[in-house]
């Protein structure tokens, strides 16, 4: 009998504390790309979410565990996203979708998480329409039209005429139409655009012509990645800075992680963006030593990285607020109310109302420091900056 | 070329060719969280099946099998987005828009052999990768074309988000054109087929129109590859860049060789070991399951002529010896 | 129009030295299909192989540039001739499916091993200074490094031709091409003939890519990102051929580099329609020999 009830007893425990446990296990599905020619970037927003969750991932309420599950993506395939995101909501049960670097998968995706209330943090894909396809997006990353359209108006105080030219896809699309309406509304002349299709290796025809053209500055936008290198070799390859030719655009064609291998000649190329590796405010110093300690020391993090470390902050911070019990609709509210000062960009929030980032935008140049090449941060072009597409085209 | 499949005079079904509908419909009511996947695997049969019909019995050797597939995709895709979203005219879209391009290229390509004509399939393929990569009022280019919905099929199956109706569809799509395929395939028709790849000079000489076989072969092929595009962009409601490029042609050839060639089944077998590996491997280790199935082809290759398939016609005769 | 045939000239001269890359990692594979009849879809492989290895050298053991391509053609050469006795030869009698098969494979596993060792980023490069900034040269201003690889793959190209041409191993490389029963019958040992080669060949490959990697960035990726155009030089070239693959390497880097300033809206098309029309014309590539 005693035999009996103690036995009884230790199965009504082990059942309580799993039936505890699976209540306070949070799962992430974290998408990403590990192969195929768009890894580069998916390993940054890889390294972001592993450091944060290295550093941070006991700082949960007792008894709540984090379970990430990553998937791969294999690159811009929409199909591939849609499906893994799918079964990580049907089979693995999710309670949390992130990841996501390219603009047609999070697209793909978006429907799913409105059908399937699961809540979606962006950390990287950029176009500006995303957050509005279903109620549970929401993004942490950046648009483009935050940074190239401040870009526009303070490039228009510079330079009369200026040639643009950005790879062939909807972020490109939207730096292109950003930096045009800003640009424009400040005086500026457009001479020239061009669109680069993002299986092109080689800029050198795509440059020339801008040459031809001869304006006072080139705005480009590129991925990231080799493309912004393979650019940044062409301007360098036809001599373009000795015409008189500047070179402008947004963060991504000097990205930090792939800046010391543009050499010198990216010397003195101004962007704008919402996030440099240089900067001095003691979070991103933190972050920086982090990384390099994490990864290796000669390796800077780049504006993805810190995309996934804040999507994640995002994320635990619903999880704490909610004790682990995750309720969708509450973790959109969590979200939307989202304020962080201390992230490594600088202060940012999540708008309420349109679920997409606020964020400063700064006026960077690339120089020499330390004997290494730099964006440092030479004022804040846009302080709490909200994406400005959304407030030209609000919806009816 | 070597593999076991030739020709097979009876045409009547054996038992043990009810056992993959069998293993598929199990499949639907014991793992109902890989329903996804599993439209995804029987999409790619129906491709390998439509690759087999001129690889394994026409004997031809293409890495462009993609133009027709995803011509199929973006035509039920376009379909949906400018006029119906009704899924059986979808289809049919898909279908006769390949079917047309299968035809006009087989005309102009199928009088070359070997590495020429190869090459020309990889062309062509790239060529209308790019047409699509550039057409993006179209296609979406890069981005993608999204944002159309699919009709319930007959007005009574609406698509579900757990992809029970896609799965249904997909494998009744996959029967009839099992049942197309394995009448083509025992027919004298085909019978014809397997002499242009076993022998081309001899048929010329017994005075068999090889070039219009080929070509009609062909045009099937493509056909049914268009529809396996057509199935893929509605189940999953989207039509990306992928469906057109020479990746896809080189991992369906891949999957094909590796269920086994020229019999029908290799098709059934290859895509489902390979995907449901990937699927495995990518969840264990997401960085590297590339080398996982490098390997696995590899070693395939070295002790395994013929595919899986071959493996088990070997085992099966090395078992029948045994007992003597 | 001065300044468009000028911009023009400077358009074609850097297809030029994409063109002159593309030949000397092409080459050898031209020749060990021609040769051994094997379908090596791998070939990309070796040129990343080299492009990693002298990039290592350089990188991390602070190697001279000049010493870092040796290394890396021997290394590669080497390793090939490894391969090719253990995996290869078993498969030369083997369907083109299975060498297909094997090759994809290949690939497959050469990806994630650089992924595992080298990690997704492209490697970066750094030029020794002698070869950095631009060279003035008939009143106009050329990136020095892709003058050096013009001139650096044209000697090799002359090498090589002469090699073939004059040389005992080149005339039994000919003579097996050209007809294997009977070579074998002569008394030429093939499948030493094979080893060889084939080591020349994927060394050529080795070199190419360290050389190019400039131009074309040495990542993970690779053997599948450009397996395509080594394909297309190869077979609108002609198998078994050296001068072929020289014209379609030209052809390609040149005329696509200029079509795509000239007509940026269709200029990816040129190559592939150039493929084709070459192949209709000639199944058997520009230079190869008629079946």
């Amino acid at each position: 009998m005693r035999l009996k009830t103690l036995t009884w007893l230790a199965a009504i425990a082990l059942a309580a504390a799993s039936g505890l446990a699976a209540a306070q296990t949070v799962k992430i599905g974290i998408i990403t790309t590990y192969s195929g020619p768009g890894s580069a970037q998916g390993d940054q927003l890889d390294k972001g979410f592993k450091l944060y969750l290295k550093l941070n991932g006991s700082k949960l309420p007792p008894g709540v565990k984090v379970e990430p599950i990553y998937r791969d993506d294999t690159g811009a395939n929409p199909d591939a996203a849609k499906r893994l995101a799918q079964e990580l909501i049907a089979r693995d049960n999710v309670q949390f979708l992130t990841g996501v670097v390219w603009t047609p998968n999070a697209a793909a995706i978006a429907p799913l998480t409105a059908e399937a209330k699961v809540p979606f943090v962006i950390a990287n894909a950029a176009g500006v329409a995303i957050p509005r396809a279903s109620p549970y997006v929401s993004r942490v990353s950046f648009t483009l039209w935050q940074s190239s359209y401040p870009l526009g108006q303070w490039a228009a105080k510079k330079f009369k005429r200026v040639y643009t030219v950005v790879s062939d896809f909807a972020p490109g699309h939207e730096a292109e139409e950003a930096f045009i309406k800003g640009f424009k509304e400040a005086g500026g002349e457009i001479v020239g655009s061009a669109r680069v299709p993002m299986t092109a290796t080689d800029f050198i025809p795509y440059m020339q012509r801008v040459k031809d053209a001869k304006p006072e500055a080139i705005f480009a936008f590129n991925p990231a990645g080799k493309q912004a290198t393979a650019q940044m070799k062409a301007y360098a390859d036809l001599d373009l800075n000795k015409a008189g030719i500047k070179y402008i655009g947004t963060g991504d064609i000097t990205t930090d992680e792939e800046l010391q291998n543009m050499g010198d000649s990216a010397l003195g190329v101004m962007t704008v963006h919402h996030y440099s590796a240089a900067a001095d405010r003691p979070a991103n110093k933190a972050l920086v030593a982090a990384y390099k300690k994490e990864y290796g020391e000669k390796l800077n993090p780049g504006f993805m990285v810190v995309g996934a470390w804040d999507a994640m902050d995002v994320i635990f911070h619903a999880i704490r607020e909610q004790n682990g019990k995750i309720d969708p609709d509450k973790t959109m509210q969590l979200i939307k109310s989202y304020k962080n000062q201390t992230s490594a960009r600088g202060p940012i929030q999540i708008d309420p109302d349109t679920r997409d980032i606020i964020q400063n935008e700064y006026l960077r140049e690339v120089r020499k420091v330390g004997g290494q090449l730099a964006n440092v941060e030479l004022e804040t072009l846009a302080t709490q900056y909200k994406d400005p597409w959304k407030e030209f085209n609000k919806p009816k | 070329m070597t593999h076991a499949g030739g020709y097979i005079a009876d045409s009547r079904t054996r038992a043990i060719e009810w056992l993959p509908w069998v293993l598929a419909v199990l499949c639907y009511f014991i793992a109902p969280s890989y329903l996804p996947l599993g439209s995804y695997v029987l999409t790619m049969i129906i491709f390998a099946l439509s690759l087999d019909l001129i690889l394994g019995y026409g004997g031809i050797i293409t890495l462009g099998h993609s133009a027709y597939f995803g011509t199929g995709a973006y035509a039920a895709g376009l379909l949906a987005v400018h006029l119906t979203g009704e899924p059986l005219l979808g289809l049919l879209a898909g279908t006769l828009a390949a079917g047309l391009l299968g035809l006009i290229t087989g005309i102009i390509i199928l009088r070359t052999r070997g590495l020429a004509l190869l090459m020309l399939t990889l062309a062509i393929t790239s060529l209308c990768f790019e047409v699509a990569n550039k057409a993006t009022t179209w296609t979406g280019g890069v981005d993608g074309l999204g944002g159309f919905t699919v009709q319930p099929i007959l007005g009574l199956f609406k698509f579900d988000f757990f992809g029970k109706t896609a799965y249904l569809y997909c494998l009744a799509a996959l029967f009839v054109c099992w049942w197309l395929v394995r009448r083509l395939v025992y027919s004298p028709f085909g019978a014809s087929l397997t002499g242009v790849r076993e022998n081309n000079v001899r048929m010329h000489a017994v005075g068999a129109p090889v070039y219009q076989r080929l070509v009609i072969s062909y045009t099937i092929s493509a056909a049914l590859a268009g529809l396996a595009g057509a199935l893929l962009t509605q189940t999953t409601q989207f039509v990306g860049l992928k469906v057109l490029s020479f990746e896809l042609s080189g991992e369906l050839m891949v999957m094909l060789i590796l269920g086994g060639v020229g019999r029908i089944y290799g098709a059934f077998v290859g895509p489902l070991v390979y995907l449901v590996a990937q699927d495995y491997l990518a969840k264990q280790f997401p960085e590297y399951w590339y080398f996982g199935i490098g390997m696995m082809l590899v070693l395939v290759v070295m002790f395994a002529r013929g595919g899986i398939l071959g493996i088990i016609d070997t085992g099966l005769a090395r078992l029948r010896r045994k007992p003597a | 129009m001065q300044d468009f045939l000028s911009s023009l000239v400077s358009v074609a001269f850097h297809g030029l030295a994409y063109g002159m890359i593309l030949y000397v990692i092409s080459v050898g594979l031209s020749v060990t299909m021609g040769l051994m009849g094997f379908v090596n879809l791998a070939h990309g492989v070796f040129a990343m192989a080299g492009g990693y290895i002298m990039l290592s050298a350089m990188n991390g053991l602070g190697v001279p540039f000049p010493l870092a391509l040796v290394a890396a053609f021997i290394a590669v050469a080497l390793a090939s001739m490894v391969l090719e006795r253990l995996l290869y030869a078993r498969l030369y009698t083997a369907g083109e499916l299975e060498q297909v098969l094997f090759t994809i494979g290949l690939i497959f596993m050469s990806v994630a091993v650089a992924r595992l060792v080298y990690g997704t980023l492209p490697q970066p490069v750094h030029l020794p200074d002698y070869l950095k900034g631009q060279l003035r040269f008939l009143g106009r201003e050329f990136p020095t490094y892709r003058v050096f690889l013009i001139v650096f793959s044209i000697s090799i190209v002359g090498l090589l031709w002469f090699g073939v041409e004059r040389t005992r191993w080149g005339a039994m490389v000919r003579a097996a091409v050209d007809y294997r029963a009977m070579a074998q019958s002569v008394g030429i040992n093939t499948s030493r003939l094979f080893t060889l080669t084939f080591a020349l060949g994927s060394g050529l490959a080795a070199l190419g890519g360290a050389l190019g990697a400039e131009i074309i960035a040495i990542q993970p990726t690779y053997p599948f990102e450009h397996l395509v155009f080594f394909l297309i030089v190869v077979a609108v070239g002609g198998l078994g051929s050296l001068r072929g693959p020289f014209v379609a390497a030209l052809l390609i880097g040149v005329a696509d580099t200029a079509c795509k300033y000239w007509v940026p809206e269709f200029g990816a098309f040129f190559i592939f329609f150039a493929t084709i029309a070459v192949l209709l014309w000639r199944p058997e590539g520009l230079f190869g020999r008629a079946a």
